[in-house]
């Protein structure tokens, strides 16, 4: 158990480093050196130092909207299974009270900048509120492929141990779909390109961001420090479906799950880099695409496993 | 067909007795039957000339026409008919106080008090207060509209312009622009600026298009001067006119690629961009070409060393650009951004009388350094550079087009030993009671200044007009049934200037 909360804590404190990976791969794209790798806690620290500057015109729910969705996120992350280990908290169905545990998140920092009142903000809580739908949808379809393979809804049934071995054992190239729609998941919630550009400075082409431009100082921070775990939350699935050895040594378990990640987060990194942004309304098509290879999977999986 | 209005050349000067003086009934008819058979307004501005209001018209086909007449108090607006004279009359109404009757959409251009202070304001609005206007939007009603207000303070480092959206959902039915926040009354000053700051004013209305204007204002004093500059400052002077080219056409394909989050092109052309603002530097000491275009010619040679520099940097720069060229129009996502993104189709782009690149992408071939040579581009060939589509690739297009033929012509131009003589004892001693206009080909598209001047050769009315003067309307149309998304792909593409549209 407490080797289980100093890992979330870990992966608290770590999630901005790994972030920066994403920057530094995408400046190497672009031929320039980047940021310094540590670029996420300055800038944290920077927004921590700093006072909130408040609209008249919000009420409390403004402020409560960073604080909640930063606690959703960290809390998601008591469930994950950090390296294979075991998570802090498990229970059967868990897998359901995480994907609303992030919908009561989402639906604070939509209402936060609903009550700004701008039209900005109201924009993009109208993008927000739309595509996280479909990845819903997704999720859905992998829980029920998991649901299939092992019988379980707990997230530590898929994740934890040589249990994601297992899962390889019984789903076999299905699963391949599965990492796949999986990172175009973390694409899409994470607000990254092809759907969302987390680099712009143009409002109205902006989804998340627009949403907490009225935040300042530490409740920007909070809002930062969230959707780095958030991010975490995901790459640390992904890497554990890509390399899903079990090593009695954890240390060597240690190392492989974090070249798993920078694997993931370079990938990120990649897509960025050579793919435009979509256009908004061609958004849906490829978050369903993540969808469609979700239910492929089962599909399959239908024939073979009965 | 025979037309009141005389027929003129760029740059050429005119005895004002020589203009044709007409009613204005026959004005009137006389120019808007130019524009119904495709003619297109260059100038078309208002001036005092002892206390006597004038109207003064510079119109062209495939060639320049010129004609003024006596302003009445109000008069029945043109651009009903047609609508090309839009702006400018909305222009005349700020600075004159003259009503266009029946005008369909009447509003401020840049906020700024009629220059005749004994006319009631057409407007309505008491410029001693903070705010002054009595905004009037175009509006949608509807359940589902909503209005989205962008600027004029915008989150980047940019100039400041008001944008009103009508949408529904994430689809814009109508895009209204307001500007004049830069108003800063540049044509004015030119009347009371002493002589060798003539110059200097014309580089500084819009920093980007530097050499454009400033090319205008020299070619405009050394026709009223009566002097030519020799063959080599006119080299040089279309060198640094393509130089500015190539830096804005690079740094807006850049930053249409950054629009789409296409980063590695973005990156690349931001920093080559800077590679060509350093060869204008090489030239003149300034990267925007400042200090370089003067009347009766130019400020700095251009030395066979400069020379033998500019060509090995021009030869390491052109397959870079070539390959990042290359790199952004082979991206398939990028394409996909780029097709079928705000279309202004031929039909609008002719009404709007759009130029530049921008009227060229919607399939309107003019181009100055065609049509109306100046300069050394009467020996050079241009291409047409014309695109069918009209959308944002067509623009991007274009200047892709545009930015290989540029590299060509400097390379062209550098190949010789290029001799003049600095100017440095500039000629002001403008003919009395005169006109002239120059029209140039800027990066943006048409530059135009006129100059009239009085019976003791001074300045009576300088008019200067800025291509964005006729392309903001376009951007607004490219939106209509675009996403909101879009716009600022679609700005960038356009990419104009708000300092010279607000003088």
């Amino acid at each position: 158990m407490i080797e289980s909360i100093i890992l979330w804590c870990l992966a608290i404190l770590t999630a901005p480093f790994f972030a920066a990976v994403i920057i530094k791969v995408k400046a190497f794209f672009g031929g320039r050196t980047g940021s310094p790798l540590l670029i996420n806690y300055y800038t944290l620290i920077k927004l921590f130092k700093k006072g909130s500057v408040y609209s008249t015109s919000t009420t409390a729910v403004f402020k409560l909207g960073p604080i909640i969705s930063f606690a959703c996120a960290i809390t998601v992350l008591m469930f994950l299974p950090i390296a294979g280990h075991n998570s802090i908290f498990s229970f059967n169905g868990d897998v359901i009270f995480i994907l609303y545990l992030m919908g009561l998140g989402r639906f604070f920092t939509i209402a936060a900048a609903m009550d700004t009142a701008s039209p900005f903000e109201g924009m993009g809580a109208a993008r927000e509120a739309y595509f996280p739908i479909i990845c819903e949808a997704a999720m859905f379809m992998i829980l029920i492929f998991f649901y299939r393979l092992t019988g379980q809804l707990q997230l530590s049934a898929y994740f934890s141990g040589d249990n994601t071995i297992a899962l390889w054992n019984l789903g076999g190239a299905p699963l391949l779909f599965i990492v796949i729609s999986f990172f175009i998941i973390l694409l899409t919630e994470n607000s990254r390109v092809p759907v969302d550009d987390p680099a712009t400075h143009l409002e109205l082409t902006m989804i998340h961001e627009v949403m907490v431009l009225d935040h300042s100082g530490p409740d920007f921070g909070l809002i930062e420090l969230g959707s780095f775990c958030k991010l975490f939350f995901y790459s640390a699935l992904v890497s554990r479906l890509i390399l899903p050895f079990d090593f009695k040594i954890s240390a060597i378990g240690f190392l492989i799950f974090i070249i798993g990640l920078i694997i993931v987060y370079v990938a990120i990194g990649v897509t960025e880099s050579v793919i435009a942004r979509y256009r908004m309304d061609k958004v849906p098509q490829f978050v369903l695409t993540s969808f469609a290879l979700a239910f492929f999977a089962t599909i399959i999986t239908l024939e073979f496993i009965k | 067909m025979t037309n009141a209005f005389l027929e003129i050349s760029n740059g050429e000067k005119l005895s004002r007795e020589q203009i044709p003086h007409l009613s204005f009934n026959d004005f009137q008819e006389n120019a808007l039957d130019i524009i119904k058979n495709g003619g297109k307004v260059v100038q078309y501005f208002g001036y005092q000339d002892d206390l006597s209001m004038k109207f003064l018209a510079v119109l062209r086909t495939d060639k320049l026409f010129v004609a003024g007449c006596d302003a009445p108090d109000s008069y029945p607006s043109f651009s009903k008919i047609c609508e090309p004279f839009h702006m400018f009359e909305r222009e005349i109404a700020e600075q004159f106080g003259i009503r266009p009757e029946g005008h369909p959409w009447l509003k401020m251009v840049r906020y700024h008090p009629s220059y005749r202070e004994d006319m009631p304001d057409v407007f309505g609005n008491d410029y001693n207060k903070d705010i002054p206007g009595n905004y009037d939007y175009y509006q949608v009603d509807g359940d589902e509209i909503h209005e989205v207000a962008v600027g004029p303070v915008h989150a980047g480092v940019i100039e400041p312009g008001h944008f009103r959206f009508n949408c529904i959902g994430e689809r814009v039915l109508h895009l209204e622009i307001q500007l004049g926040y830069q108003h800063r009354g540049v044509e004015n000053l030119f009347l009371n600026a002493e002589a060798k700051r003539l110059p200097i004013l014309a580089e500084n209305i819009a920093g980007d298009t530097t050499i454009g204007h400033s090319l205008c204002m020299a070619q405009a004093v050394e026709s009223l001067t009566s002097t030519t500059p020799d063959k080599g400052a006119q080299i040089i002077r279309t060198i640094a006119l393509e130089l500015e080219r190539l830096a804005n056409h690079i740094g807006d394909l850049g930053a249409l690629s950054g629009d789409v989050a296409f980063l590695p092109p973005a990156n690349y052309f931001g920093r080559i961009r800077g590679d060509f603002l350093n060869l204008s530097l090489l030239l003149c000491g300034n990267r925007f070409g400042k200090g370089l275009v003067r009347p009766g010619g130019v400020r700095f040679s251009l030395a066979d060393d400069i020379r033998k520099t500019l060509d090995e940097r021009i030869k390491e720069l052109k397959p870079q650009v070539e390959h990042v060229l290359d790199l952004l129009f082979s991206a398939s996502t990028v394409r996909a951004r780029f097709e079928d993104c705000g279309i202004v189709s031929n039909y609008d782009a002719q009404q709007l009388g759009l130029v530049g690149p921008a009227g060229r992408a919607s399939g309107i071939p003019y181009d100055v350094r065609r049509s109306f040579p100046t300069e050394h581009y009467g020996q050079i060939d241009i291409p047409e550079n014309k695109k069918p589509s009209g959308d944002v690739y067509a623009r991007a297009r274009v200047r892709y087009d545009e930015v290989l033929q540029s590299l060509n012509i400097i390379q062209s131009l550098i190949d010789t030993p290029v001799e003049t003589h600095c100017v440095d004892d500039i000629n002001y001693d403008l003919a009395f009671f005169s006109f002239v206009v120059t029209v140039n080909e800027a990066w943006r598209g048409e530059v135009s200044h006129a100059i009239l001047t009085d019976k003791d050769g001074k300045i009576l009315r300088y008019k200067v007009k800025d291509p964005s003067f006729h392309n903001w309307n376009g951007l607004a149309m490219s939106l209509r049934d675009t996403g909101i998304s879009d716009f600022p792909l679609n700005n960038k593409s356009f990419n104009l200037s708000y300092c010279g549209f607000d003088l």
